[in-house]
């Protein structure tokens, strides 16, 4: 345990932050299905989340709750409240489009566009009328950067996306979500796909974004939960069972059934 | 959602209903003119009669003769497609090494892809001249002729929807049926064969509802002489030929003669009709059955 | 022991035949064409492509026949590719999963299954009559469009199922609308199996001469279609009506008239097989 509380960056000042997302007595429901039973959960502006628990906890749903990708599910029913800047995004006059302009999405397995690497990132402003190429190509060598790729393409823009290795291509997905300035980011295991260095990298990367993004990670990999994160959340059969200070979750777990799950017991 | 793109979606919506405007106005038109027609002809008649000479003066306007043209077309060409279809799906699904398959699949396309009137001219100058030598007292234009390539033209057909379906067939039952020291062929026959038999029956049927609608082999090769017979030596008319002869022909639009082809065409529209929805019902069933 | 000799022969007795029937039809072809290429190869000449129709087959010239078969390609690629992968997209990405949809599927099973002597009484009462079109280029075309959308919608949909659904994720969760997604990501990412589908289709329409002949398109037409209203004939009727005549002469002008009418069929189809090619090693997700 003892890398653990080296290697955490536990922040104390973490009442002074801003909330940023919210979830109020949600519920939600495929068909007679209840994946999410009554979830309150506040997280601050810039700070990692990680969402933990076993596979069909409902911790994946309960992600894509604040893109509202599950809203592609036709059985898919919410109730209670989802905020984010204090903002229910479920209500009728939300544009959906626009929030997820501000909500990013990185997925478990890369999937970039069959398109070049430059067209990938710069997807996101071409769907919102930017084409003026000069404009492009400063918003994408900056999004390449601020994922860490760009010194790894930048001879190579035009090249297809798929001809990347799977971190890059990991990677590059997180430059796409980046380029459209969004504040929120949503990582669905993002680095699972991936071989350990590639991990590595993706770790170093999502520290560093914490600094500017509210960052949503689900995650099966304890280590990384606990390397990443400033807060835990631990999901089981549709329950937030705990939701701690990350350092407090792996220490020293307040609940049974969490510590059984941390240690390995199941799952 | 934005206003161009509410305008994008109503023209896909327009151009998939185009689809069921065509089946609806086909079914109307035929419809339409054949009740003007059965105003003129009896059913009856149309039905019973045994002699089909409408653009005769002595007019008879008996099907019977027509159908049994159809079906004796048909019924040679499914008898040389199906054992050589089954034959090449079962080869080239569990015999031929897959690089091997891979070449021979897209040869196979390109008998699916020549033109109809191309095999017709193969059927009437070089299948008919051929079988002329072992069989005496064949007619120029005949149906075995026609059948014979029909039936070559429609053995990609049977052999890829039939390999379909044995492909479809879970790996599991095939390692069962090896574990238990079967060969290749029992494993084919005894388990695939089985297995994948409601696959084989559409493709079955729907090579039977393709043959009865082929046009231009059996105008070439056929013959365009309606005559009552099950001897496939002998000259005769299909449905599809039929339309043809009138089509090329000088018959006013709107008489009587004309409507004939309404009659006709309504007649081969019903049998492929209930084929394709027996096909497509029997599909479905076994789709369900594997998910 | 006996029984397992027996298994043996049957195996392997299956296996000849196996072979022998997937090649008969390729021997097939083979002989069938090379006895076409003796029969009509010398035939092929400057007068025989740009010469017009006669009663004479010395004289007589595929000039008429093969540009209409242009015109017909030309116009039922304008007419048949936007109204079927239109359609397409409508049912593989629009559509509610319902029972209308269902019967819309069955409807299309139906439709692909339609003779095609049925499409030509349609495009006659529809096209000729009713649109005043007369047997035109323009009715001809429209009928085939008709005829090929079947199989446009099939391929379509086909080339669009196999966009991986990480795709669309990924487009909607940069939001993207639903039409965004479709133009930027999906179509690009299936237009290689589209092509093919729409090749073959085409390729399809160009052989096709049944329709065409119910429609009133003429085999004797003295000069070449200059607008999509003109009477036209195509390379299939052409080559029909030769087939026809008692006159041995005509035979070799049919020949001639095949090779000119499988070259393009098998240019377009080898395009098709080319292109499915190039998209199925691009399109490795």
């Amino acid at each position: 345990m003892s890398q653990n509380e080296s290697s955490i960056s536990f922040d104390f000042t973490d009442r002074a932050k801003k909330v940023k997302l919210e979830a109020i007595g949600a519920h939600v429901y495929y068909d007679d299905n209840h994946v999410l039973k009554d979830i309150n959960m506040i997280v601050r502006e810039n700070t990692i989340t990680a969402l933990i628990g076993p596979s069909g906890c409902g911790k994946s749903t309960f992600l894509r709750l604040f893109n509202r990708m599950n809203d592609y599910i036709d059985s898919f029913q919410l109730s209670g409240q989802v905020l984010i800047d204090s903002q229910d995004i479920y209500e009728r006059n939300v544009n959906v489009e626009n929030l997820r302009k501000n909500v990013g999405m990185v997925f478990q397995k890369p999937n970039p566009f069959p398109k070049s690497i430059f067209e990938n990132v710069a997807f996101g402003m071409r769907i919102r009328g930017i084409s003026k190429k000069t404009e492009l190509e400063g918003i994408v060598e900056d999004a390449l950067k601020n994922a860490v790729l760009w010194d790894e393409v930048k001879d190579r823009l035009q090249k297809p996306a798929l001809s990347l290795s799977g971190g890059q291509q990991q990677r590059l997905c997180i430059a796409r979500v980046l380029a459209v300035k969004p504040t929120v980011l949503l990582m669905d295991e993002p680095a699972s796909a991936l071989d350990p260095i590639a991990t590595a990298k993706i770790e170093e990367l999502i520290n560093v974004l914490k600094e500017q993004y509210t960052i949503l990670i689900v995650t099966h990999n304890m280590q990384q939960a606990s390397r990443i994160s400033d807060k835990t959340a631990f999901f089981y059969q549709g329950q937030l069972i705990e939701y701690e200070a990350t350092r407090d979750i792996f220490i020293n777990p307040r609940k049974d059934l969490t510590e059984r799950y941390i240690t390995g017991r199941f799952g | 959602m934005k206003i161009h793109e509410k305008i994008i979606v109503l023209f896909l919506w327009m151009c998939s209903s185009i689809t069921v405007l065509t089946t609806a106005l086909i079914i109307w038109i035929l419809v339409k003119e054949s009740v003007a027609f059965f105003e003129h002809v009896s059913i009856i008649d149309f039905l019973t009669d045994l002699e089909w000479t409408p653009l005769f003066s002595a007019k008879k306007y008996g099907i019977l003769p027509l159908l049994t043209g159809t079906l004796l077309c048909t019924l040679i060409s499914i008898f040389v497609a199906l054992p050589i279809g089954i034959s090449i799906a079962f080869y080239l699904s569990e015999y031929a090494p897959d690089r091997l398959r891979s070449i021979l699949k897209p040869t196979l396309e390109i008998l699916a892809a020549i033109p109809t009137v191309v095999y017709g001219f193969f059927a009437l100058t070089v299948v008919t001249p051929f079988l002329k030598d072992f069989i005496p007292g064949l007619n120029t234009f005949n149906a075995f002729s026609a059948g014979l390539v029909m039936g070559i033209m429609i053995i990609p057909m049977i052999s890829s929807l039939c390999e379909d379906a044995i492909r479809a067939v879970p790996d599991s039952l095939r390692q069962a049926s090896y574990s238990m020291g079967s060969t290749v062929f029992q494993t084919s026959f005894k388990v695939l064969l089985p297995a994948a038999s409601s696959g084989i029956i559409v493709s079955i049927i729907l090579a039977v509802s393709r043959a009865l609608g082929e046009t231009m082999i059996v105008s070439i090769a056929a013959g365009q002489q309606p005559n009552l017979t099950l001897n496939p030596f002998e000259t005769v008319e299909t449905i599809t030929s039929y339309i043809v002869q009138v089509s090329m022909g000088d018959v006013p639009q709107g008489s009587i003669e004309f409507q004939t082809i309404f009659a006709a065409g309504l007649t081969l529209f019903i049998f492929t009709f209930f084929l394709n929805n027996l096909s497509h019902l029997i599909r479905r069933k076994y789709q369900e059955k594997y998910e | 022991m006996n029984r397992e000799i027996r298994n043996k022969v049957f195996d392997i007795g299956f296996r000849i035949f196996g072979i022998f029937s997937t090649f008969l039809g390729v021997i097939l072809i083979a002989i069938f064409i090379s006895s076409i290429v003796q029969a009509g190869f010398s035939k092929i000449d400057w007068n025989f492509l740009t010469g017009l129709p006669s009663r004479f087959a010395d004289h007589a010239g595929i000039l008429t026949a093969w540009t209409g078969s242009l015109w017909i390609l030309a116009l039922s690629a304008i007419i048949g590719i936007p109204v079927g992968v239109g359609a397409a997209i409508f049912f593989e990405e629009y559509a509610p999963k319902n029972s209308l949809t269902r019967i819309l599927e069955i409807n299309l099973t139906n439709l692909a299954g339609v003779p095609s002597v049925i499409y030509g009484i349609l495009g006659l009462e529809l096209f000729v009559r009713s649109f005043k079109m007369g047997s035109s280029l323009l009715a001809g075309a429209c009928t085939l469009s008709l005829l090929i959308l079947p199989i446009v919608i099939v391929a379509t949909r086909e080339a669009l199922r196999a966009v991986p659904q990480s795709i669309r994720q990924a487009s909607f969760s940069m939001g993207a609308t639903k039409w965004q997604t479709i133009w930027h990501q999906i179509l690009p990412a299936s237009a290689g199996g589209i092509a093919t589908g729409v090749i073959l289709a085409l390729s399809r329409a160009v052989g096709e001469a049944a329709p065409v002949i119910v429609i009133g398109a003429l085999a004797y037409v003295p000069f070449v279609a200059e607008s999509p209203l003109d009477d036209f004939t195509v390379l299939p009727i052409q080559i029909f009506n030769w087939v026809t005549r008692p006159d041995p002469e005509f035979i070799v002008n049919a020949s001639a008239g095949i090779i000119v009418l499988l070259s393009i069929t098998f240019l377009l189809n080898g395009i098709a097989v080319y292109l499915r090619y190039r998209w199925q090693k691009k399109m490795k997700w």
